[in-house]
C-alpha cells in the first residue's frame, strides 16, 4: 500500500524526523489560507499523487504570496498530472500540500528497502540527493553507502557513524542527521514498510537536517497489525477494477491490451499473458483467481474482465489441481450465462477430471472454444479477436 | 533416489486442525505420505482422522520421530511456527502459507542461521517425491496424481506453473525425481541454487527443469551457478515477459523495479549458462525429453 507525501511526513514527524511545516489543501482557497497560516516568505505547493517525478512535471510550485499559492493550486487540482511514473493518462490531483520553504544548502538521499540478497532491510545513503538513485547505482555504485539492518538487532551506532561520514556530516549536523537515520529505520521496522525513502534529505544553511520529501510503501501482508494505517489508503489512486477484484480475493492488474485472461496461479497467469503476446495478441489484464478458485470467484472475475471496454475476447486457462476441472467448467458455464457473454471465449482446462470438464463445456450450449494446450488456446483467441 | 524427502520421511502438519491443514494432510496421507502427527497449540490429545494432535512441535517430534513438517498456520503466526519447528530440531520445514510479512521472514532467516533446519517457502506448493506410479511422499498442496517417478528434477518459484511442467513431463512418458516449489516471496528459505546443487548430486536426477519469474536476481545467480557447477541438462522458463514495470504480479517477489529483474535479462543469463531456455511453457516437457534423448 502506498500513501501520499503529506501522510508519510505525518508518520515521519511522529518518529522524530524533522519535516517542514505544511498544511494539506483540497481547494485553491484553502491553499491560499494555508500559505497565510504558515506565514513563511516562501512556500511550496505540491501535488499529492502516488507517483514520483512531480517536480519535473509541474506538480511542485514555489510561491511567494497567497495569491500565487491559490493560482498554483488551481493549476493542479482536478487536473491530471503526467509524470514518468504515471503513464500517459496521468493521475488526477485531488489534494495539494502547502509547505513552508527551506534554506537548502545540501541535498542528500537516504532510503531503506528489503534486500533479497542479504535477507534484511538495507539502508542506502548518498550525498547526491535529488538524483535518480537507480541511475546512480548503475553508474557510480561507490557513491551509495549501504548498511544492512540486522533483522533482530537493528541499525548499530557504528553503522550510523559510517553513514554520517559518507554523507559528509560532522559536529551538530552529524548528531541531528544520525537521529534522522535512526528514526527512518524505526519507522521502517515498526510499520512494516517495504520502502521508506527521503529524497531529498536536506541540510539547511543553519545546519538542520530535514526530510524535504517522503515516500513510504507498506507491506500489504503486514497491514493486519497496523490497522491505523488503513485510513491512509486512497482508493482514488488505485484502479477501480483492481479495488473491485481485491474484494473477492482476486489478484487483478489492468493492462492496455484487448484479450482478457482468467488464470489460476500467478506464474501461470503471467505465462498466459506472455504466450498471448508471443502469438501476436495483447493481454488486457493479469488475473489470478487463486489456486482453489470456485464458481463464485470465476463469476466475479468474469464480470471484472468484461467491465473493461477494451476487452474483445477472453481466455480462461485453469490447471485444475485441488479444484477439479468439472467444477471449474460448471463455474465457467454458469458465469458465462449469467453475464451474457458477448465476446469470443476460449477455455483451456487441464488437470483433475479434465475429460469431464471438457465434455461439460462442449455440451453447455455456451458459445466457447476449447483448447488442450496453452499455445493452442492463445492462438485461437488471438485469431478470433483480430 | 530423490532429494529432500523420500518414501520414508515422517511428516507432521503444523496447523492440522485448520481447514487447509486438514484437507491437504489427508490428501497427502492418501497418497502414501507418512503423516505421523499434527500440531495445534491447545488441541493436544485430539485426533484428526486417526492422526494424533500435539500442543507443540517438540512434543510431536518426541512422540513420532518426525523429521519434516509442513506449515499451514495463518500468515500472522507462520514465522513463529517455522522457528518452533527449527527449535525442535526438524530438518525440513515446508511453509505453504501465503501472505507472510516480509520482515517476519527476515527474522526467520536470522533465526535459522546456523541451525540444521532447511526451510522451503513460504508461499509455495511444497515438495513431492513420487515413489511408485500412484504413491509417494507429498508435503504440500500439489495434485498428487499428475506425478510419476522418473529422472527429471523440477524446481520452480510458481505453483500452478509447476503443475504444468510436471504434467507435461508425465505426459511425454517421463517422470520426476523430486519437485520443489521454492515460492514466490522476496525473502524465503531455499533458493534455486540450493535445489540445483541437490539435483546435481542426486544420482537419479538426469535432467532439470527450472521455472523462474520476473523480479529479483535469483535466476541470474542460478545461471552463474549452473555454468560452473551443474553438468546435467537444464531446461528453463521465465514467466512475466509481458509484465509492466513497477506492478506486482500476484507474487510479492514478482515485480520489475528500476528496470531490473526482467524476463529478458533472466533468459539471456540462463541461455549464456547453457540452459535450454523455452519461450513458451507449453514445450517444457517436449524439450526436456528431447534434451535427455
Amino acid at each position: 500500500m502506498n500513501v501520499h507525501e503529506y501522510q508519510a511526513k505525518q508518520l515521519f514527524a511522529q518518529a522524530g524526523i524533522p519535516v517542514p511545516r505544511g498544511i494539506p489543501a483540497d481547494t485553491p482557497e484553502d491553499a491560499a489560507k494555508a500559505f497565510n497560516e504558515l506565514g513563511a516568505p516562501m512556500s511550496v505547493v505540491k501535488a499529492q499523487i502516488h507517483a514520483g517525478g512531480r517536480g519535473k512535471a509541474g506538480g511542485v510550485k514555489l510561491c511567494r504570496s497567497a495569491d500565487e499559492a491559490r493560482e498554483a493550486a488551481a493549476g493542479m487540482l482536478g487536473k491530471p498530472l503526467v509524470t514518468h511514473q504515471t503513464g500517459p493518462e496521468g493521475r488526477i490531483v485531488r489534494k495539494v500540500y502547502v509547505e513552508a520553504g527551506s534554506d537548502i544548502e545540501r541535498e542528500l538521499y537516504v532510503a531503506i528497502a528489503v534486500d533479497r540478497g542479504s535477507f534484511a532491510p538495507v539502508m542506502m545513503a548518498s550525498a547526491e540527493g535529488g538524483m535518480d538513485i537507480e541511475e546512480l547505482a548503475e553508474e557510480r555504485p561507490e557513491a551509495i553507502c549501504r548498511e544492512r539492518i540486522h533483522p533482530g538487532h537493528g541499525l548499530q551506532g557504528f553503522q550510523l557513524r559510517r553513514l554520517a561520514k559518507h554523507l559528509g556530516w560532522s559536529g551538530a549536523t552529524a548528531k541531528a542527521g544520525t537521529k534522522v537515520l535512526a528514526g527512518l529505520a524505526r519507522v521502517f521496522n515498526s510499520l512494516d514498510c517495504s520502502l521508506a525513502e527521503i529524497n531529498p534529505l536536506i541540510v539547511t544553511k543553519g545546519g538542520d537536517v530535514i526530510a524535504l520529501d517522503a515516500k513510504i510503501n507498506f507491506d500489504s501482508n503486514a497491514l493486519f497489525r497496523h490497522k491505523e494505517l488503513l485510513e491512509f489508503r486512497d482508493l482514488n489512486e488505485e484502479d477501480p477494477k483492481e479495488v473491485e477484484a481485491s474484494k473477492f480475493d482476486l489478484n487483478y492488474i489492468a493492462l492496455d491490451g484487448t484479450i482478457g485472461c482468467m488464470v489460476n496461479g500467478a506464474g501461470l497467469a503471467m505465462s498466459t499473458m506472455d504466450v498471448i503476446q508471443l502469438k501476436g495478441g495483447s493481454p488486457a489484464n493479469f488475473l489470478d483467481v487463486g489456486g482453489g478458485a470456485n464458481e463464485e470467484q470465476v463469476k466475479n472475475a468474469f464480470k471484472i474482465i468484461l467491465s473493461d471496454p477494451n476487452v474483445q475476447g477472453v481466455l480462461i486457462n485453469i490447471f485444475g489441481g485441488i479444484m477439479k476441472c468439472d467444477t471449474i467448467a460448471e463455474g465457467v458455464i454458469a458465469a458465462a450465462k449469467d453475464v451474457e457473454l458477448s465476446v469470443p471465449l476460449v477455455v483451456r482446462l487441464e488437470g483433475t477430471n479434465v475429460e469431464k470438464g471438457r465434455a461439460l463445456l462442449e455440451q453447455s450450449g455456451v458459445a466457447l472454444e476449447t483448447a488442450t494446450s496453452l499455445d493452442e488456446a492463445a492462438e485461437k483467441i488471438v485469431k478470433m479477436t483480430s | 533416489m530423490s532429494i529432500l524427502i523420500d518414501g520414508n520421511t515422517k511428516v507432521i502438519t503444523q496447523g492440522l486442525t485448520g481447514d487447509a491443514g486438514k484437507f491437504h494432510t489427508l490428501q497427502a496421507k492418501a497418497y502414501g505420505t507418512h503423516t505421523v502427527g499434527g500440531v495445534t497449540p491447545g488441541k493436544g490429545g485430539q485426533e484428526v482422522d486417526g492422526i494424533p494432535v500435539f500442543d507443540s512441535v517438540r512434543e510431536a517430534v518426541d512422540a513420532t520421530g518426525a523429521t519434516a513438517s509442513v506449515v499451514y498456520v495463518p500468515a500472522p503466526f507462520t514465522a513463529d511456527a517455522i522457528c518452533e519447528a527449527a527449535d525442535a530440531g526438524i530438518g525440513l520445514v515446508v511453509a505453504i502459507t501465503e501472505g507472510v510479512p516480509v520482515l517476519d521472514m527476515t527474522r526467520v532467516r536470522d533465526y535459522l542461521d546456523g541451525s540444521n533446519t532447511r526451510l522451503v517457502g513460504p508461499n509455495c506448493p511444497g515438495v513431492i517425491t513420487p515413489v511408485t506410479e500412484d504413491s509417494g511422499c507429498k508435503i504440500g498442496i500439489m495434485p498428487a496424481y499428475i506425478h510419476k517417478p522418473g529422472n527429471v528434477g523440477i524446481v520452480s518459484r510458481s505453483g500452478t506453473l509447476t503443475y504444468e511442467a510436471v504434467w507435461q513431463v508425465t505426459s511425454v512418458g517421463l517422470g520426476q525425481t523430486t519437485c520443489v516449489g521454492i515460492g514466490g516471496d522476496p525473502v524465503n528459505g531455499t533458493n534455486f541454487i540450493d535445489v540445483l546443487s541437490l539435483f546435481q548430486d542426486d544420482s537419479a536426477t538426469e535432467g532439470i527443469i527450472m521455472i523462474g519469474e520476473i523480479g529479483g536476481t535469483a535466476e541470474e545467480e542460478a545461471a552463474d551457478f549452473i555454468q560452473s557447477n551443474v553438468t546435467k541438462p537444464v531446461v528453463g522458463f521465465i514467466a512475466g515477459a509481458t509484465a509492466p514495470p513497477g506492478k506486482r504480479m500476484g507474487h510479492a517477489g514478482a515485480i520489475i523495479s528500476g528496470g531490473k529483474g526482467t524476463a529478458k535479462d533472466k533468459k539471456a543469463a540462463m541461455a549464456a549458462a547453457g540452459v535450454h531456455v523455452v519461450d513458451t511453457p507449453s514445450v517444457m516437457g517436449e524439450r526436456i525429453k528431447a534434451v535427455l534423448g
